[in-house]
């Protein structure tokens, strides 16, 4: 009898096919070295370096991996993926691990991140651009009363500047667009 | 004459508007044709890829395939809309599957890609060798000595192009090369393209500010009196969050910051107001004023 654990994957598989289209090398070959983390600008605000990220993905924990904010901190500046002497790329390992955990629902429902690219996707599919007025709401309240007047503040200034828009601009064929989008996902799975 | 099919991207109908107006200053002076686009749509940023790769591959590969049946080869002028139409490009031009997959997407907008468009940033475009020597010959001393701080910032330079070496896109130097044709002097700046924080001033405002700071930190210590960028969140990022990095930090950054085509158009003696000067919340206004900076009067 074949044992019962052939066509169980592990944890570091599941994250690579999710990375199947991408031309960076393998996450096995990580040495450890942290020159990811050490490129990354923005890494003192992660739960775990990106570093750690791949030596808990490694180590299959799955759970705290799913419950990181590392992957919604990163900017997507590649500083990492221009680095890594292994050939990693581990600002696509970013991307893919925020679309698992939106997928699989374990994203922090607090936070701006998610709630923000999900608001990004939802806009384009109703006018084919982008309008940034629209995103305030998954962001205003986070600096407090305080926070907020000086965003408005600000957005007053830009107003009067005109560089603000006051209509969300839409394509003309948005209707193809949409049906266009249809053909590749479920659009009930973004809107 | 040299055309494209220009790109805007949202950014540049009115948040950048003074991004495009520049850029059309700029390339008609250089002979360069910018056709835009017909009926684009939005790139994608960098909030698509995070919700589904196929969703943010489908849109770029729309305004491909529009490039295509124009029979041009796209430029965009911000930095994430030329990064993800490069990326999705090259993504179907080495992958079979997917440009067929994409194409039966296509076929809703009875359009078809067929992977033979190139992507270029308008950064290039302007820095082509004929594009130098055109700026050179008609730039005045209008921003003679202007110290600028070159801001390339990320996704212009990475994911490095094939071809590229580490150290060019490291340490890049056309954007300053660009600056020395047009007249002005371009500051030490190491920061150059290092992060600006992006979209994370929306979604994790503590982590860009601080990003934000050593950004306009390092401008500062090599002495500009202007940052000039090549990105529309870049410039807002570096401009209008300034107030938020001296309400963090206690500092008191008020550097202006530019397009880089802002200042091309200075150079070459178009007038402010055609440029979109005077739409900053930084004013620019001291900073051009320099006497070095006053042509000669006649």
């Amino acid at each position: 009898m074949v044992a019962a654990t052939a066509g169980t994957i592990s944890f570091r598989q599941e994250v690579e096919n999710l990375l199947y289209a991408e031309e960076g090398a393998s996450l096995v070959r990580c040495i450890q070295c942290a020159t990811c983390s050490a490129a990354c600008p923005a890494v003192e605000f992660m739960d775990h370096t990106p570093r750690e990220l791949i030596a808990l993905i490694d180590a299959g924990m799955k759970d705290e991996v799913l419950a990181s904010n590392t992957y919604w901190t990163c900017a997507s500046c590649y500083a990492c993926s221009e680095k890594c002497p292994e050939g990693i790329r581990p600002a696509d390992v970013m991307y893919a691990l925020a679309r698992y955990s939106l997928w699989k629902g374990t994203f922090d429902r607090d936070a701006v991140a998610p709630d923000f690219s999900r608001r990004f996707a939802r806009t384009i599919l109703r006018t084919g651009k982008s309008y940034e007025p629209g995103y305030a709401p998954a962001f205003i309240f986070e600096g407090g009363f305080p926070g907020m007047v000086r965003e408005m503040r600000m957005a007053v200034r830009l107003l009067g500047k005109g560089r603000l828009p006051l209509i969300p601009a839409r394509i003309k064929r948005i209707r193809n667009l949409r049906a266009m989008v249809a053909r590749v996902l479920p659009l009930d799975g973004i809107e | 004459m040299t055309r494209y099919a220009y790109y805007p991207g949202c950014s540049l109908e009115t948040m950048a508007a003074s991004y495009h107006v520049s850029s059309m200053e700029v390339a008609h002076l250089l002979g360069i044709e910018l056709e835009e686009l017909e009926d684009w749509n939005c790139c994608g940023a960098t909030a698509y890829s995070k919700v589904d790769e196929l969703l943010a591959t489908v849109l770029c590969a729309r305004n491909l395939a529009i490039a295509e049946r124009q029979g041009l080869d796209i430029v965009a002028p911000c930095n994430a809309c030329y990064k993800n139409l490069w990326t999705a490009n090259a993504a179907m031009q080495r992958d079979s599957d997917l440009a067929e997959h994409m194409n039966y997407a296509l076929e809703a907008d009875d359009l078809h890609y067929d992977g033979t468009v190139e992507v270029t940033h308008i950064m290039n475009a302007f820095t082509t060798d004929e594009a130098l020597e055109s700026i050179r010959a008609k730039a005045g001393d209008h921003i003679k000595g202007l110290r600028v701080a070159a801001y390339y910032g990320c996704q212009i330079v990475r994911p490095r192009r094939p071809g590229v070496k580490l150290a060019e896109s490291d340490a890049p130097t056309y954007f300053e090369t660009l600056l020395r044709a047009a007249g002005a002097n371009p500051v030490p700046f190491p920061y150059k393209a290092r992060c600006c924080g992006a979209a994370l001033m929306v979604t994790n405002r503590r982590a860009a500010v601080q990003m934000l700071r050593d950004v306009l930190q390092s401008a500062v210590d090599g002495g500009a009196d202007v940052i000039a960028t090549a990105c529309p969140l870049c410039q807002t990022n570096l401009e209008c969050y300034q107030a938020e990095v001296n309400h963090a930090y206690g500092t008191h950054y008020a550097v202006p910051v530019l397009y880089f085509t802002q200042l091309l158009g200075l150079a070459m003696g178009v007038g402010a107001r055609r440029l979109g000067i005077g739409k900053e919340l930084v004013s620019a206004g001291q900073a051009l004023k320099r006497p070095a900076c006053v042509p000669a009067q006649t």
